[in-house]
This record gives structure tokens, sequence and C-alpha cells, in this order.
């Protein structure tokens, strides 16, 4: 690994500093779990790795039934699945965090930082998209809040501009009558990468026979993990059905533009997602009848 | 180079400090500077669980850990699990059950099976082949592997 310098600001405001003054020269280090990788496999360089988990708001976790979810950007997934509040009300996150890596990546790996390394088939980032989380950033010009679906721009690129860096990650609290859902399709029972997930919200009538909202994310079927909006506004006021979702299935097929590699052929993803889209759909509607 | 960073933990027990750059992984240090050659280098990337040692109480790829990140931490790897003369009950059990080929995997296996039983005296089966799911072992399989751990339940 080529030689660089090592940094724990503890302070958001330090942080910014740091990271300003080397801009594209420095890079931030949670968990490590991809990073530490990268850097030593020549994927990135760096001349200074800022360790922002000395940082009070990194390792923030925190959940109020009335505002809801508030997770530290270098919150690791153990910490997340083995809060029993935060894992029953938000069942459809812990379907993510429980299967990044094994049992050693989750006492390392964050969400936060499944976002930032923004990849493709990053698992726990259609659960965070359909769950409307929001990701908090500081930067030299104070902070700024963007939708998770808007975070990723590119593999391996994000909004992030050179001095700012993910504080946290808010998720609303869940409403009456709502479930969430992620799956993945791996040829494995365990440790794989996705060839497609799929993550699902819904919120369903009092009566639980239709669907009065829902949203639904794409994984490992585009640049980016995709936010499908057509698919959920189409079971918005429909009846909970075999028909409408399937319909809404069909949309996050039609939305997905995979390519072929040696996880699978664009076609044999497509045809996942739509599979995969209505199975996950019905895990959200059942959780929202528990 | 950069310049080296003196880094104090408390390894198996004992304060331990050492010097460091802050390139070296702890599976480096560990295995390099402080002569601790118990957790192997598999994969070096996260994949097979063959450095994990214990952090603050946590299962972590040593691999996937910077050593200058261990400043202030304690650390169990596998020379602090039991010893020749008196092996730790998962030790016991692996030798019972032939749970090892090679060789190579079972360190990793010893210390993720510990931070389990650790956390979780009575795991089902199931429990334990999905937190074992991060060691990969390549030659004997993993059914007597995860005989061992259950059968070292409660006794470890």
């Amino acid at each position: 690994m080529h030689a660089f310098d090592y940094a724990t600001p503890e302070s958001v405001a330090d942080a910014v500093v740091m990271l300003s003054d080397h801009g594209k020269n420095a890079c931030v280090l949670a968990g490590g779990t991809d990073l530490i990788v990268q850097l030593r496999e020549n994927r990135r360089r760096t001349d200074l790795v800022v360790d922002v988990k000395k940082i009070a708001e990194l390792n923030a976790l925190s959940y109020d039934a009335a505002t809801g979810l508030t997770i530290g950007a270098a919150v690791p997934c153990y910490r997340i699945y083995g809060d029993a509040e935060i894992a029953a009300a938000y069942p459809g996150l812990m379907d993510a965090a429980r299967l990044v890596g094994g049992t050693g990546i989750q006492g390392r790996a964050s969400l936060g930082g499944n976002l930032c390394n923004a990849s493709p088939a990053g698992d726990t980032i259609p659960p965070m998209i359909v769950l409307s989380g929001e990701a908090e950033i500081a930067g030299p010009n104070g902070t700024r809040k963007v939708a998770v679906e808007d975070f990723c721009t590119a593999p391996g690129r994000t909004v992030l501009e050179d001095g700012e860096f993910l504080v946290s990650l808010h998720f609303p609290a869940p409403l009456a009558n709502s479930g969430a859902f992620y799956r993945r399709f791996i040829p494995r029972n365990e440790m794989d990468i996705a060839v497609v997930g799929v993550g699902a919200s819904v919120v369903l009538s009092g009566d639980r026979s239709s669907f009065v909202s829902a949203r639904i994310a794409v994984g490992a079927v585009a640049p980016t993990p995709l936010f499908v909006r057509e698919a959920g506004e189409a079971l918005a006021g429909q009846p909970v059905s075999d028909e409408t979702i399937r319909r809404a299935a069909d949309l996050a097929r039609d939305a997905a533009r995979p390519i072929s590699d040696m996880r699978g052929t664009a076609e044999y993803r497509k045809h996942l997602t739509s599979v995969l889209t209505r199975r996950v759909v019905e895990g959200a509607v059942q959780r929202a009848k528990e | 180079m950069s310049k080296k960073v003196h880094v104090q933990t408390t390894i198996n027990g004992e304060a331990v400090d050492f010097l460091c750059e802050p390139r070296n992984s702890l599976l480096e240090v560990l295995r390099d500077d402080l002569d601790h050659t118990g957790a192997k280098e598999g994969c070096n990337n996260g994949n097979c669980g063959a450095c994990n040692v214990i952090m603050d109480g946590r299962l972590v790829n040593s691999c996937c850990v910077l050593g200058v990140e261990a400043d202030g931490c304690e650390i169990t790897t596998i020379e602090g699990i039991g010893s020749a003369a008196n092996l730790h009950p998962l030790q016991q059990k692996f030798l019972e059950h032939a749970a090892l080929q090679c060789g190579i995997c079972t360190p990793g296996f010893i210390v993720s099976a510990k931070a389990l039983l650790d956390e979780n005296p009575n795991p089902t089966e199931d429990e334990v082949r999905y937190w074992l799911a991060g060691n990969l072992c390549r030659c004997t399989g993993y059914d007597k592997i995860v005989r061992a751990v259950l059968d070292a339940r409660n006794g470890a």
C-alpha cells in the first residue's frame, strides 16, 4: 500500500478543515471495509486518511417514535441491528444491515460508508431510499441535506464535493400500517454481491385492503441504486392484489437498465427485477399487516 | 514513507506499544512486528476471515483495520485463546470433531466462534452457520466445524 498520513479529528468543523485543505488528496475513513481494500489494491490513492470515528455526531444512534431514526455515518451495522427498538421499527433496513459481508465486516462497516462507496449493488442503499432516508452533509459552506436517492451519481461517485463528508442519515418515523422489505438475489446463501436487489416500502389503508403509497428501489441494475418512483406511484390508491403488484413489478423491470457481467446477463437481471419486486412488495405488505 | 505513529493497545490482556506507518494493517502489525502469527493472511480483502481478531469486544477482519486505529483498543488474538497445556473448549472440540485439515483457516474460525459464544452462549445451528459465513475453509467443508462449535456451547 502506498504511504499516507492519518488524522483523527474530534469535531465536524476540524474534519471539514482537514478535508478542505487537502481536497481530492484526502479521503474519509469510517469502517474501512471498502476504503482500506481499495487503497491496498491501488484503486484509490490518497495523501491523508481522515478517520471520522472520534467525532460524536458520526457515532450517534437515536430513535424516537415521533421524530424518527438518526444514524451517524460511522455507526457499524452490528450496533444498528443490535438495538432491539430500532430493529423492530425498521425491519426493512435490518434486512440489509444483517447481510452486508460476514460478522467481522458488520463489526466495522457502516450504512454511511456503504452509501459513500456508491456501489450500484450496495445492499443498504435501496432500503434507505424506500424509507425516505436523508443524508446530512457537512462542508466548508455549512451543512446541507440530500435525499438518499439523489446521493449516488455514478459507480463510486456521489454528490459530495471536495471538503464535504457525510455526517448522518435520518429516517422519518414509520407510519401506521406501513411495512418495508429488502431482498437480494445471489447464487449462494451468504457473503455475495447482489445480482439484483430490491427494496420496497408500503403504507396501507386502515382496513389494509389498498395501498395509500409505496416506494420501490432497485440495486445492481443501473449505474447507481435506482429509485423507481413510477412503480411505487402505480400502487397508490390501488387495491392490494396480485394484479396491481405485478404491474408495479413490470414498471420496476422496465426502469432497470442492467449490464451483462459474470453475475448475470442483462436479460436475466431484468427478469429477476420483476420477480424480486413482486416478492418484496408482498413482503412489505405482510409486514404492514403485522 | 510517512512518519511512524506510536500506538498503545492491550493485546490478550497485556499492554503493548508499537510503532507503525498509517498504511500498515492491524494484521501486518500483528504478524510482522509483534510476532503474533496466529492470524493468517488469506484474501487480504475481508472475505475469508482467516485474520479475524476481537477488537473491543467486536469480531473484525484485521486486514481491514489500520494498525493506527487500534490505539486505545483491547484486542484478542488466537494467541490469547487457550494454551497448549490448557486448550480452550472450542480448540478441544475442533480436535475431537477433526474440524480441520490444512489448518490455515482454523485460527480465524476459533476466534469467530469465541466471539459468537461470548455474545450468545447457546446459539442454534442456523445462528452458528450465519455467524461463520464470513470464514472460508477450502479443504474440509463446514459441517465438522459447525458440529464442533455446537458441541462447545456452554462449555466455552
